[in-house]
């Protein structure tokens, strides 16, 4: 048995069947487009739109990934086409590396499109680049893997979309994209802390900006544990919920 | 069943295996509890190599529990499976690679085409990419969809999308295909069809483990025959021991016609009828016909003079073999009727 035909095989039809589909392709140019221009639009000057672009690139992964995840494997569980990757000899940590590779590679593709228009407008060459290419890797990682844990929780598509809003939101204001951490009440800093966007976000703050909090050696490894847990988590929850 | 009256037996009823050698897959005493609820309970049977094996039983009774204990997809609270030797009961991915599973709903991807629908799945179970082409080219070929391979599968008909899901499963040649209710809400050609493929891929040398509401398409399909009901199997048999236990019997149906008002649901007719001729088991097929089973002859006369003192005129009176949907209601004391609304309504 070849696992790794498998593996690619899996990746390149979720890519082909969802994440290169049009509508998908258009939300996720869009999207990201989008915040750009609504905070662009509002920048006087080109600092302004090195200090948003961490927040950009972060809110485009965090969006183009978790819904993506959640709402493919609900609906396929709904299809029942899932049973047939359960079923298929292929070992289930492998099987769900393949059905979130394409999520994070889709994730990952969306950092890029804010960056690249800023690159138009702002001297990026001073960026600590694999600190910003490991990020925006890992920040993918961690948001699938969030869309990976949200979809073993529902039983509906609809259900997936409402879940993820309960996450994402809150994420968004408590990990530092818009209000500091250190501008948060007390009471709220501990829980910044327990979310990973906060690490990812600190990080592209770090590279872009060299404004971050926490040093690029604490902000990794974190960021890390948070992926690789949520992934076990998940395979977890999976063995004990959908193989009865 | 009009579906299956209007069409011819695919094949004869099959009565030997071709090729015998041993069994594929074997459960050994199965069970799976939810709570407090034994869903299969204590459940043992093997299927030899070369044949097609009958899962019967109605709604609930756990032929899907069943069916996901052997193919991996639930783990059982007790007892053990093994396919070709070798046990596989929480280590399912070896015997998974054996495998072709055909779930009772067409579950493949919508946003592929039919060719690339098989070649993906040949691919999960690791083709190489010019091997799953030809297999994918030649079973399109075999199914009769050679000409719609570049369709979508969501542009496809209900009985293509079935075809191509049981194509999809043996692409990989397994040693076992499990057939979950193959023709239940297909139109009528489409399961005939289909059930000359089971046919076909069986004389091939597929193992088939085949589980149906149609009791018809068991008789004319499979070698042996397990019934199950509340989670026990209560008789593996081939289909001659099945119909021979029950062929000692005299069965007389008789066809007739009220001249008076007269219930032919129970109290009615059949209990005076139990009542006159305690040696005869009755048994009320519809409105206008009954059928009386003996283990010796049948008296005639006495019987015709009886129902004409009942205001009833005998149409017609003929000895008939008992059909296995009989010989089921019999063995399982489950009446058919409530079967044939299950799978009216399942199809809803």
């Amino acid at each position: 048995m070849n696992a790794r035909l498998a593996f690619w095989a899996i990746v390149r039809k979720d890519m082909k069947t969802y994440y290169l589909k049009p509508p998908n392709l258009s939300w996720g140019l869009i999207f990201p487009f989008a915040w750009m221009l609504m905070f662009y639009l509002r920048s006087q000057t080109s600092l302004d739109i090195r200090a948003l672009l961490p927040g950009v690139v972060a809110m485009s992964v965090l969006f183009g990934t978790t819904s993506m995840l959640a709402v493919t494997i609900t609906f396929e569980r709904r299809s029942r086409s899932f049973e047939r990757l359960l079923l298929a000899p292929l070992d289930l940590n492998l099987l769900m590396l393949a059905k979130t590779g394409g999520a994070i590679v889709f994730g990952a593709l969306n950092a890029l499109l804010p960056i690249l228009v800023a690159a138009f407008l702002v001297d990026l060459s001073t960026l600590n680049w694999p600190a910003v290419v490991g990020s925006i890797l890992l920040t993918a990682a961690v948001s699938t893997f969030l869309g990976l844990f949200i979809s073993v929780a529902v039983k509906e598509v609809f259900e997936a979309q409402t879940f993820s809003n309960f996450f994402r939101f809150p994420m968004l204001f408590l990990c530092g994209l818009f209000i500091p951490v250190s501008s948060l009440p007390v009471f709220l800093r501990p829980l910044s802390y327990l979310l990973p966007l906060t690490y990812g976000t600190d990080i592209l703050k770090a590279a872009i900006n060299r404004e971050g909090i926490l040093p690029l050696w604490v902000s990794f490894p974190v960021l890390l544990i948070f992926t690789v847990g949520l992934f076990l988590f998940s395979l977890h929850n999976i063995q004990r919920k959908w193989v009865l | 069943m009009p579906e299956l009256d209007a069409v011819p037996p695919p094949m004869g009823r099959r009565t030997d295996v071709e090729g015998t050698a041993g069994e594929v897959l074997r459960a050994d005493t199965l069970v799976k509890r939810f709570e407090a609820v034994a869903a299969v309970d204590g459940v043992s049977f093997s299927v030899r190599r070369g044949e097609i094996f009958g899962f019967l039983g109605p709604n609930g009774a756990g032929k899907t529990t069943t069916i996901n204990l052997l193919t991996g997809l639930a783990r059982p609270t007790a007892g053990s499976v093994f396919l070709e030797g070798e046990e596989y009961t929480h280590r399912p991915k070896t015997a998974q690679a054996m495998m072709g599973i055909v779930p009772d709903e067409s579950n493949l991807y919508e946003e592929l085409s039919g060719f690339e629908n098989l070649t993906f799945c040949a691919a999960l179970y690791g083709l190489g990419k010019r091997q799953r082409e030809k297999k994918a080219g030649e079973l399109l070929e075999q199914f009769g969809l050679a000409q719609t391979g570049k369709r979508l599968f969501k542009a496809y008909s209900k009985g293509m999308k079935r075809k191509l899901t049981i194509a999809a499963g043996i692409i990989h040649e397994p040693k076992i295909l499990f057939l979950d209710e193959p023709t239940t809400g297909i139109d009528v050609a489409s399961a005939r069809q289909i059930r000359i493929l089971i046919g076909d891929l069986n004389r091939r040398g597929t193992t088939i483990f085949l589980t149906t509401h149609y009791i018809e398409e068991a008789e004319r399909l499979c070698h042996r025959i397990a019934f199950i009901v509340n989670g026990k199997i209560i008789r593996v048999s081939s289909l001659d021991e099945l119909m021979q236990a029950h062929q000692q019997e005299t069965i007389l149906q008789v066809s007739m016609e009220m001249e008076m008002e007269m219930e032919m649901e129970d109290p009615g007719l059949p209990a005076a009828l139990r009542v006159q001729f305690p040696e005869y088991s009755i048994l009320n097929r519809d409105e206008r016909s009954l059928q009386v089973v003996s283990k010796g002859h049948i008296e005639l006369l006495p019987l015709l003079r009886f129902l004409s003192t009942q205001g009833v005129k005998v149409t017609e009176a003929k000895l008939v073999r008992p059909t296995l949907e009989e010989v089921f209601v019999r063995v399982t004391g489950i009446e058919i009727e409530r079967m044939k609304q299950e799978r009216e309504g399942g199809k809803k």
